[in-house]
């Protein structure tokens, strides 16, 4: 058993509990089931194009695995929550790589075309599906303006607690809602890209002053991916 | 002819009648059973796509949908419009809209990914999506088309006919906007995002309607060994001549729009610059046979008075409409995505690349399951109710 997953099983039983020590002068607070997310927090996650590897693809691996997205070897159907985008400007050639996933968008084109409100924003700036109530009409897909959604062309088998998934559905990037609920306040892709030593990834709360994350966008600035469209996304990037 | 006067009857169910109905009761199994190994299988077996997501079932349902609306033209004109020509065939145009519109529904949900779930949609509603108003727009119709069949069928309520006939007409107009908007609200695709979606399609749904009525009507008035007068079959044509010159001039006023935005020059040229498949299409499919063709043969001087050359007119605009629907909806997908302009990207996911799409069997068979469902609906309807006047030849000259 990894030391990640009995580290994971331990929350789960502690999560009651509400709050842990995890080591002297770290807590770890994970969420009540019972008690609804606030808009107190905005999650979001930070991409440094600079450090982030066009060789790598870390982000992409650990996102597949967490979430069990198995390469089914049909590229055209098989699903892709994070991917790997290389970015050429024709004049002069500067090439910059960086990871595409949901944006989290605090106004979202998916949401607003959603017929039966499947496709939801928490207010903690969160953008899922209700796998319950997808009808899989695939329109969410049509109107997202970063390709960041995927239909399940067929049936799936050993699918991860934390992560259901189900044929004739549409997914996307959960910002691993599933870790941000246990009080582990990072993602996998975050995670493996910081292990990597990238550090390209940062995830953290957007309305926090304090985080690391606001201070960073506060020094240094961040670009939203078609800003023009007025989204307000939770994913920033700098050095675009 | 005054309307009190005209006498309707059913269509006689013969054999060629129960053929016909068998042969689209066997198309319809057919497609069942393809619907049934595509749930079973998953869409993965369809040539659709994590880029194309909508393909040839969306084609073919949307088709229908907006001739549905269309098919009413008859009937407001008639009602609405108080012009006694049309009156003898209001019915069947009510008859015909609600089939066309009935096919195309079951198109859409069997195409769902999920059509279990539909009394999901129908119970959780997000009333800022226009599929969601669509969903009330779309059953709406089909209960404004009863009232409507209701009045005309009830001499007692025949004061009433105008007043149903206006409250169709409005509620189409509605709808069509509804469904060019479902295109037209999707702010990031390039080939979308148009207010012009809307009048667009209301426009191409007179001339899809249309043709399909003409040909319906004729097709009725063959089967049943009576007389469709010249004059009403060339009064049609010349109606649909305009409808089809008006969904030109819509069609040349959003691409002449597109053109003067720089930010549009990639999918302007990929739809017109006859190298890809889609403007292929474009200019020999939709443009060609299905608008210049059809106006030519409505209007040159040696055939503007065939009934063949109408009806195959009329056969080639339904064609052209079809190839519209396909560049619209797959080409529209097909392009990709901006998230950079103005910089070339690549990626696993087929960024900055045109999407393949290739149609499968199991999607063609779900449109043509719509298409003989909205027949079976027809054929059905003029057998049980007298639908159809005894009656359609040219009036007699006075004296």
């Amino acid at each position: 058993m990894s030391l990640d997953l009995s580290r994971r099983e331990f929350l789960q039983g502690a999560g009651a509990a509400g709050a842990l020590t995890l080591a002297p002068g770290v807590f770890l607070h994970a969420k009540d089931p019972e008690v609804p997310v606030t808009d107190a927090v905005r999650w979001g996650m930070l991409v440094d194009t600079r450090l982030c590897q066009e060789d790598c693809d870390a982000c992409v691996t650990a996102c597949n695995e967490e979430h069990n997205l198995e390469d089914l070897g049909r590229p055209e159907t098989d699903a892709q929550w994070i991917r790997k985008l290389t970015v050429r400007d024709p004049l002069g050639g500067r090439t910059i790589s960086l990871p595409m996933m949901c944006q989290h968008c605090e106004n979202p084109p998916c949401v607003d075309v959603c017929p039966t409100g499947a496709s939801f924003r928490r207010v903690d700036g969160i953008v899922l599906v209700d796998k319950h109530t997808c009808i899989g009409c695939r329109y969410c897909m049509m109107a997202c303006p970063y390709k960041a959604r995927s239909f399940i062309h067929e049936n799936l088998t050993e699918q991860l607690p934390h992560a259901p998934r189900g044929k004739g559905c549409v997914e996307s990037c959960t910002m691993c809602v599933h870790k941000v609920d246990a009080g582990e306040n990072t993602t996998a892709c975050a995670e493996a890209c910081h292990k990597d030593g990238h550090q390209a990834i940062l995830f953290g709360d957007l309305n926090d002053p304090d985080s690391e994350i606001s201070k960073r966008i506060q020094e240094f600035g961040a670009t939203q991916i078609r800003a023009d469209l007025g989204l307000n996304t939770g994913v920033r990037y700098q050095n675009l | 002819m005054s309307v009190a006067s005209i006498r309707y009857a059913t269509l006689d169910a013969g054999r060629s009648y129960w053929g016909l109905l068998a042969v689209l009761a066997g198309v319809t199994l057919v497609g069942l059973a393809g619907f049934l190994h595509l749930e079973h299988e998953g869409h993965w077996i369809t040539g659709m796509n994590n880029q194309v997501v909508w393909g040839i079932p969306h084609v073919f349902a949307v088709f229908l949908i907006v001739a549905a609306s269309g098919a009413l033209n008859v009937a407001s004109i008639a009602s609405v419009f108080g012009q006694v020509t049309y009156k003898p065939l209001a019915r069947l145009s009510g008859l015909l809209a609600a089939g066309l519109l009935i096919g195309g529904l079951v198109i859409l949900v069997l195409d769902l990914g999920r059509p279990d779930r539909l009394i999901v949609a129908m119970t959780y509603y997000n009333f800022k999506s226009i599929f969601a108003w669509n969903i009330f727009l779309y059953t709406g119709l089909l209960a404004v088309i009863a009232l409507y069949m209701f009045v005309l069928f009830q001499p007692a309520f025949a004061r009433w006919t105008r007043a149903a006939g206006t409250l169709a007409l409005l509620w189409r107009l509605i709808l069509t906007t509804g469904t060019g908007a479902i295109f037209g609200f999707l702010v990031a695709r390039q080939g979308y995002d148009a207010a012009i979606m809307a009048p667009l399609f209301i426009i191409m749904s007179f001339s899809f309607g249309t043709a399909v009525f003409m040909l319906v009507l004729t097709a009725a008035c063959h089967g049943s060994g009576r007389v469709l007068g010249d004059a009403l079959l060339f009064r049609l044509k010349n109606l649909l001549a305009v409808f089809v010159s008006a969904v030109l001039y819509f069609v040349l006023a959003y691409h002449i729009t597109n053109l003067y935005a720089t930010e549009h020059h990639g999918y302007e040229a990929f739809i017109l610059n006859f190298e890809s498949l889609y403007s292929k299409l474009f200019w020999i499919g939709q443009v060609g046979f299905g608008s210049l063709v059809p106006l030519a043969l409505f209007y040159a001087p040696r055939t503007r008075t065939c009934r063949i050359s109408t009806h195959v007119g009329a056969g080639l605009v339904i064609l052209g409409g079809l190839i519209q629907m396909y560049v619209i909806i797959i080409g529209g997908q097909a392009y990709p995505l901006v998230l950079f302009p103005g910089m070339e990207e690549s990626s696993s996911f087929y960024d900055g690349v045109v999407a393949s799409y290739i149609p499968s069997i199991w999607e063609f068979l779900l449109g043509f399951t719509g298409v003989a469902i909205s027949l079976i609906v027809v054929v059905a309807g003029l057998g049980a109710l007298g639908i159809l006047p005894e009656d359609l030849s040219d009036p007699k000259p006075a004296g």
